[in-house]
């Protein structure tokens, strides 16, 4: 079974512990940040096993990309610390599980990897998506969400298959080697957990953002400028991938809109509150989106946009009670051209 | 044309009686899995002194009267099981009154759920009356002559039986009397401090009489409402969950439910707990005091609130609930037969048991739980069973978990709801010999000639 590249000893000689250090939801002083990592790298029990939030934001804090996020799931899980409530977590490996319906298909390109959010196919639409084909569902899903579960084994069962089926079913048929990624949780599947675990992956995936923005300049001239002020969401899966972050700001230059100076932004961006709610820890949720909406308000944003759909359901309400606009990436750039 | 149709006819008038094929084979069925037995005529009232004329009628000569609101029971209760007279009520669907202050409704008996609703939300948009998880259509009569309940039964009273303010009703020898304070004063207020009469009309399957008008209880309609969703995978927990959810007195509605499909609940239960509020402030408060109550079961990770994602809390938050009217179509071929059994809430885990068990054996889907009734005083347990009318084999199959049922919900110290004459006579042989004696001299009295849907209710 493939096993977490992970090195003991690069933490052994780590002296900030930058991803304890940094992190925004466990509060600890130096020496119980270094010795609860320490029972965390030997196996043992350790708050940090049920006290994490599961932002994967610790993946993004380790200077030595050691992968701190995946090693904490791989110890909850032989732990056997549940995150989320037990009853949760079952029904959602079954919910999520492939259904082998997959059946062969030619495509054209480019192809758009949905993930499991088939409902939200309507996102794709206009110039912005001339000819694209959609892939999506069961059969294909990343699994990467078992993150939140403790459950990097659900990962490393299914996701060999995964991939083969988009191989097999769609991209070589099809004679396509790129697959653009709807969901950062997609692309960063296949740019750090997969290589982390010793997963090959044999297409190349593609952030959204980079995609929206190579279109964006094939049609900058009909974008209109929107003049407006724009708080980015950033979700946990972004963490896995943050150099994708600066699509956001090339493509607000392009669609003219201004990312405000926050202080829950890049580095510091906040959970949704989805994944704490599903913890049951209702307190913190409400903190964390409270804040979070407040940071949007003062920072003078008008609009809030979202590229997980899972962060827009769980805040696009308060965000709306808040004033401000709840939005989809790729609406805002379709707004942009006049779509 | 015969004489009885001719003189049907010169009291409600051509167009609203019926002897036609059709019609009598429409009116000779239901959704569930009872043998249908056609009408001899179909009429439609358009008054109360038409109802009263018609019965008067069929008394003098012996015809059997069957009252019918929607036609949703699913038990056989409208199907005229020796023929005359079915009363189709839908036509006397005129709200009378709304008294704002006094917080009651007058309605004919006709009245659909949809309509009343509908009207009060147009009307007066401060005020709702408690509705079942029927179709629209359902009436309000039917519904509270059969004990029905609905998305305000846990909170403000229990069956909608309990929140009849008054009714006027026709007897089974033709007279019309009206029952709670309208007999006494205009209003339609209450039924205390009368003589309760109303109880003689609620819960006999139209035995009694023909209910033609009904006062019914309103209820404050505040403006914030929103859902939580408790998962669980231990049935034994349920009695001490529900009993968990009542007591801190901040649910409006609370319904358990299990089923197989889809794949990702088997095995799992939902209770679902609708809260309202007059402020966003006061629902966050009683989110928080409900997920209190169930602190001790999440802390432990065994059990849990799930996350809502809007599409689906939009579903969660209809009311009245289509969940149970979709399954009802799971396998197709219009079939629906329903057990709802009202038992102390203890016996849910075991209810739970017998109905898988029951389904198991048999080997037809499911869909089983439970809706609190007034604070926890009881619970509408339901086995729900869908199948196909087109294959005969699974109707069989459906009618013998049906016995199995109810033979099995009062063994468990449960009485069967709304039950088909098979069901009625399992209770009237467990019932008390004095009570069913009661009965059987109330019934003497008020219908001598024994017209009134006949087969229902009858001690051997």
């Amino acid at each position: 079974m493939h096993e977490l590249k992970f090195d003991p000893g690069m933490c052994g000689r780590c002296t900030t512990i930058d991803c304890i250090m940094k992190c925004q939801y466990l509060h600890y002083d130096l020496k119980t940040a270094l010795s609860e990592h320490e029972r965390l790298v030997d196996g043992e029990q350790s708050t940090i096993l049920t006290d994490c939030v599961t932002c994967y934001a610790c993946e993004e804090y380790c200077p030595y990309h050691n992968h701190p996020f995946y090693l904490i799931v791989d110890r909850q899980e032989e732990l056997g610390v549940h995150p989320v409530p037990k009853p949760l977590e079952k029904s959602q490996v079954v919910m999520m599980g492939p259904r082998g319906k997959i059946r062969p298909k030619t495509l054209s390109p480019p192809v758009i990897n949905m993930c499991f959010f088939t409902v939200m196919n309507a996102c794709i639409r206009g110039r912005l998506f001339e000819g694209a084909s959609l892939i999506g569902g069961s059969d294909i899903f990343c699994n990467l969400m078992f993150l939140h579960f403790a459950r990097n084994s659900t990962i490393r069962q299914r996701l060999p298959q995964m991939i083969e089926n988009i191989m097999k079913n769609y991209l070589e048929p099809s004679g396509v080697g790129e697959l653009v990624c709807y969901h950062d949780e997609c692309y960063g599947t296949y740019t750090s957990w997969a290589p982390a675990y010793g997963i090959e992956v044999p297409f190349r995936p593609v952030h959204l953002f980079d995609f929206i923005y190579r279109r964006l300049l094939e049609l900058k001239a009909d974008i209109k400028p929107l003049g407006v002020t724009v708080a980015y969401q950033r979700p946990c899966s972004n963490r896995l991938c943050p150099h994708t972050d600066h699509f956001v700001d090339d493509i607000f230059s392009l669609i003219g809109a201004r990312r405000p100076k926050r202080e829950f932004e890049y580095e510091h961006a906040l959970c949704c509150g989805g994944v704490p709610e599903a913890q049951q820890r209702f307190e913190l949720t409400e903190e964390l989106q409270a804040k979070n909406v407040e940071d949007m308000k003062a920072a003078g944003a008008q609009y809030c946009v979202f590229n997980c759909p899972f962060c827009f359901w769980t805040l696009a309400e308060r965000v709306f009670k808040a004033g401000l606009v709840p939005i989809m990436m790729s609406d805002l750039c379709l707004m942009a051209l006049g779509e | 044309m015969d004489q009885i149709h001719e003189r049907l006819t010169e009291i409600v008038g051509a167009a609203y009686v019926s002897d036609a094929a059709e019609e009598k084979f429409i009116y000779s069925r239901d959704q569930g899995v009872q043998e249908p037995h056609a009408p001899d005529y179909v009429v439609l009232p358009g008054s109360a002194e038409e109802v009263s004329a018609v019965v008067g009628l069929a008394n003098r000569e012996k015809i059997p009267v069957v009252p019918m609101g929607g036609g949703l029971v699913l038990s056989g209760l409208t199907i005229p099981q020796k023929g005359g007279i079915v009363l189709d009520m839908k036509r006397m669907n005129r709200i009378i009154e709304v008294n704002e202050k006094s917080h009651y409704a007058v309605v004919e008996a006709g009245t659909s759920q949809g309509m009343l609703d509908a009207y009060l939300k147009k009307h007066h948009s401060a005020l709702k009356h408690s509705l079942p998880d029927a179709p629209p259509v359902a009436t309000i009569a039917g519904n509270i002559a059969i004990h029905g309940s609905g998305h305000l039964s846990q909170s403000e009273g229990g069956f909608h039986s309990e929140m009849v303010t008054g009714l006027e009703v026709v007897l089974p020898t033709g007279e019309l009397v009206r029952l709670g304070s309208c007999s006494t004063v205009p209003g339609w207020f209450s039924r205390a401090p009368l003589p309760d009469l109303v109880g003689l009309f609620l819960g006999w399957n139209g035995t009694t009489g023909v209910i033609t008008k009904v006062g019914i209880k309103l209820y404050p309609r505040p403006p914030y409402h929103d859902v939580l969703v408790f998962m669980t995978e231990d049935i034994d927990a349920a009695p001490d969950i529900l009993c968990r959810i009542i007591n801190t007195g901040m649910a409006e509605d609370i319904n358990y439910a299990l089923a197989p499909k889809p794949d990702y609940l088997n095995g799992f239960q939902m209770t679902v707990i609708n809260i309202t509020a007059h402020s966003e402030e006061e629902l966050g408060m009683k989110k928080k005091i409900i997920r209190e109550s169930l602190r001790h079961y999440f802390e432990t990770k065994e059990a849990g609130f799930m996350p809502v994602p809007p599409n689906l809390k939009a579903n969660f938050l209809e009311v009245p609930q289509k969940a149970l009217s979709k399954f009802a179509d799971v396998r197709k071929g219009g079939g629906f037969e329903y057990v709802g059994a009202i038992m102390p809430l203890e016996k849910i885990p075991q209810a739970c048991r017998a109905g898988m068990e029951i389904t198991g054996r048999i080997g037809i889907t499911y869909s089983l739980g439970a809706r609190i009734i007034g604070r926890g005083h009881s619970a509408m347990f339901f086995f729900a069973y869908p199948f196909n009318r087109a294959d005969a084999s699974e109707v069989g199959k459906v009618a013998r978990a049906l016995e199995e049922t109810n033979e099995t919900a009062l063994k468990l110290g449960g009485i069967p709801w709304k039950t088909e004459i098979s069901g009625q006579q399992l209770i009237l042989r467990q019932m008390d010999p004095q009570t069913r004696e009661l009965m059987e001299k109330i019934r003497g009295v008020l219908d001598p000639n024994r017209i009134m849907n006949p087969g229902n209710w009858e001690v051997a």
